[in-house]
């Protein structure tokens, strides 16, 4: 039992690290944008929070973090909606770079140590027997991310922004015609959904395995894009996906520490291959995504040619 | 303030001014880099632009490492030409030298040197295998491809790293995760002795000859590019699109395997988990900045080659973390695709901006005030 509230505890502190980045990302997709870019920027906003979290405040280092997705994401910006680059390829650079950038950075904090890990419990709810150490016993940031879904529901589905936003992903041409300022709307979509992947990322490092290891996004970039689409470009479902996802990270550990008797590389391999299963039963439908997916995504708008 | 304006014609000057140009600012950023990081930026450039072309030995190791990236980048170039975004070569490239490996290791003292071509058609094989399930998964259950392609690079790696710690480590490695180091009749002949470059620099060659005719000359290379350039058009002149990807796909698996084969028969020897160097993820770089044309890419794999040296080399004379070479690649790419919008547009003065009008709101409802 007590195994179990572990493995559930931990299932939401994991899921909590994919919901954040698939968030961004879907405010991204739903502007009409793809970013590639995400696993890049992830790892610069690992390191930017590490490097900040040393000096002993996790807000900040969250704040560094959210600081660089946001600039990079700036510059992917800059070249995808301004310059009109191919979204795809400006995203891989941008994963390419992030990849080779954090780690050129990363060489002088390999063996930093960030300070005491803090307990983080909610006094009272944590004494209620399994419930209490499953979901009572949580960094803020888990609580945080759930707000965030709702928060991104609510302006998605209820707030004119949120309507004009969708607006922009569906139909660029027609917003525009409309008078909306389509770049500047895709470019803080842009911006905001970079924020939030470098939100994850400061979270992988300062929270969820507090050090900082070359790499140590291990694909959560990758997985968040594909949330998007498990997810249809829904936030609740994301969460939801997140946390299944969460789930199975998490489950190679519990299978390890409960002595299944199993290669672990073919237990690491999990997350990665149950991405592949779920995007095959998601994309099964072709209509079902084409009638979910954002009309424009993955194309570029360029007002007068 | 300055507006892009798009030109009638695509500029065939800027198409390979850009890729300079863009090299220019990877350099210029680089010397800025250099500069902030305290070391002297004209000794850097010196490392990184100089010394990999000073002597024969630099020269045979520059055409060591822009033989994988070759032979990825000209499979790559045709599946970009195709719109199929394979992005997962890196993993093709590691199930490449797994399957050679799986070769290699059944050779025995009497096998002759006919034995390393079997090597290579199995590393051939391994690339399209892994290849085989992104296309079979996009083809059959829609899945995107580019998401597909990554995570199987993940999959590999671990596959990998099972078979070098497990069952394929060699009993009398000290426990080191490695395979036996493998016989020669498994392994290229060297082109010069004393040298490590091998005739996996000719099948690169080779290959870049054969792309190029593939590409430009038959009728298999013309269906593929209109799929990629305009769909419709392909589909109305009764092109197979599912063809398309499955070739597309196959092929640039199929070379990736290779390049990852030619490690295993050539440098490096043996299975280890150092094997993927990252050359599928820089054989991207390498493909765009060669403008995915087969003859640009003997260039932009030595320029990159250059880039994987001068980042040793930065790391042994200047103290600087490898990691330097991904830095400037992916600067590279970037400023690439920044300067290629000089392809098609260009950069027109405007003196003021029309005022944008104001959102109108179309709805049958009075606002409420």
């Amino acid at each position: 039992m007590e195994a179990i509230a572990l493995l559930l505890h931990d299932t939401l502190n994991a899921g909590t690290v994919l919901a954040f980045a698939a968030l961004g990302l879907l405010i991204n997709e739903r502007s009409g944008i793809v970013n590639l870019g995400a696993e890049g920027m992830m790892l610069v906003a690992a390191i930017a929070g590490f490097a900040v979290g040393v000096q002993g405040n996790d807000w900040l280092a969250f704040a560094a973090g959210a600081a660089a997705g946001a600039l990079l994401a700036g510059a992917f910006g800059l070249l995808v909606i301004y310059l009109n680059t191919n979204q795809y390829a400006t995203g891989l650079a941008l994963s390419l770079f992030g990849t080779g950038f954090s780690a050129f950075i990363g060489i002088a904090y390999t063996q930093a140590k960030l300070p005491e890990r803090v307990r983080h419990e909610i006094p009272g709810l944590v004494d209620i027997p399994f419930v209490g150490p499953a979901l009572f016993r949580q960094h803020p940031m888990v609580y945080i991310a759930i707000a965030l879904t709702c928060g991104l529901a609510w302006f998605l589905y209820r707030s004119r922004a949120g309507l004009v936003l969708r607006a922009v992903g569906e139909s660029p041409e027609s917003a525009h015609a409309l008078g909306y300022p389509v770049r500047r709307i895709r470019m803080i979509a842009v911006m905001v959904g970079g924020a939030l992947c470098g939100l994850s990322g400061a979270y992988i490092s300062v929270v969820y395995t507090p050090l900082w290891v070359e790499g140590m996004v291990a694909g959560k970039g990758w997985i968040a894009l594909a949330l998007t689409t498990f997810a249809t470009w829904r936030p609740a479902r994301v969460l939801l996906g997140a946390y299944l996802f969460g789930g199975i990270t998490m489950l190679q550990l519990f299978l390890q520490s409960e002595g299944v008797q199993m290669p672990s590389q073919f237990l690491t391999m999990l997350p990665y291959i149950a991405t592949i299963v779920v995007l095959v039963l998601i994309s099964r439908n072709k209509s079902f995504i084409r009638i979910n997916m954002p009309a424009s995504i993955g194309k570029p708008f360029f007002p007068g040619s | 303030m300055l507006k892009l304006e798009a030109r009638p014609e695509q500029s065939r000057l800027m198409s390979i001014g850009s890729p300079l140009l863009a090299l220019l600012i990877t350099v210029v950023v680089g010397t800025i880099l250099f500069a902030l990081l305290g070391k002297d930026p004209v000794r850097g450039l010196y490392i990184f632009f100089v010394e990999p072309l000073k002597s024969v030995y630099a020269l045979t190791e520059l055409a060591v490492k822009a033989t994988p990236l070759m032979l990825i980048a000209l499979g790559l170039a045709l599946c970009f030409r195709s719109n199929v975004w394979n992005i997962g070569a890196e993993g093709q490239y590691i199930l490449g030298a797994i399957f050679a490996s799986g070769v290699a290791m059944t050779a025995d003292k009497t096998t002759g040197g006919w034995f390393v071509i079997l090597v290579l058609i199995a590393a051939v094989v391994g690339g399209m295998v892994w290849a085989a399930i992104v296309a079979l998964l996009r083809d059959r259950f829609n899945a995107n491809e580019i998401l597909v392609s990554l995570m199987l690079v993940y999959v590999a790696d671990q596959l990998l790293s099972y078979l070098v710690y497990g069952p394929w480590k060699d009993p009398a490695g000290y426990n080191f995760p490695q395979t036996i180091t493998f016989l020669k009749s498994t392994q290229m002949p060297k082109l010069f002795s004393g040298f490590r470059v091998n005739a996996g620099v000719i099948v690169a060659l080779f290959a870049v000859a054969a792309f190029w005719i593939l590409l430009f000359r038959t009728y298999a290379g013309f269906q593929l590019q209109v799929g990629g350039l305009a769909p419709a058009a392909a589909r109305y002149a009764g092109f197979s699109s599912r063809r398309a990807l499955w070739t597309a796909l196959l092929v640039s698996g199929g070379m990736a395997g290779l390049a990852g084969g030619l490690e295993i028969a050539g440098p490096l020897g043996q299975l280890t988990p150092y094997v993927p160097a990252g050359y599928g993820f820089a054989a991207i770089i390498v493909a765009y900045v060669g403008r995915l044309h087969p003859v640009g890419i003997v260039f932009s794999s030595i320029l990159m080659s250059m880039f994987y040296i001068g980042g040793e080399l930065a790391q042994s004379r200047l103290g600087l973390p490898k990691s330097l070479t991904g830095v400037f690649q992916g600067l590279l790419l970037f400023a690439l695709l920044a300067c290629d919008t000089l392809i098609y547009y260009r950069i027109r003065w405007q003196a003021a901006r029309a005022p944008a009008p104001k959102p109108t709101v179309i709805s049958t409802e009075k606002k409420v005030a």
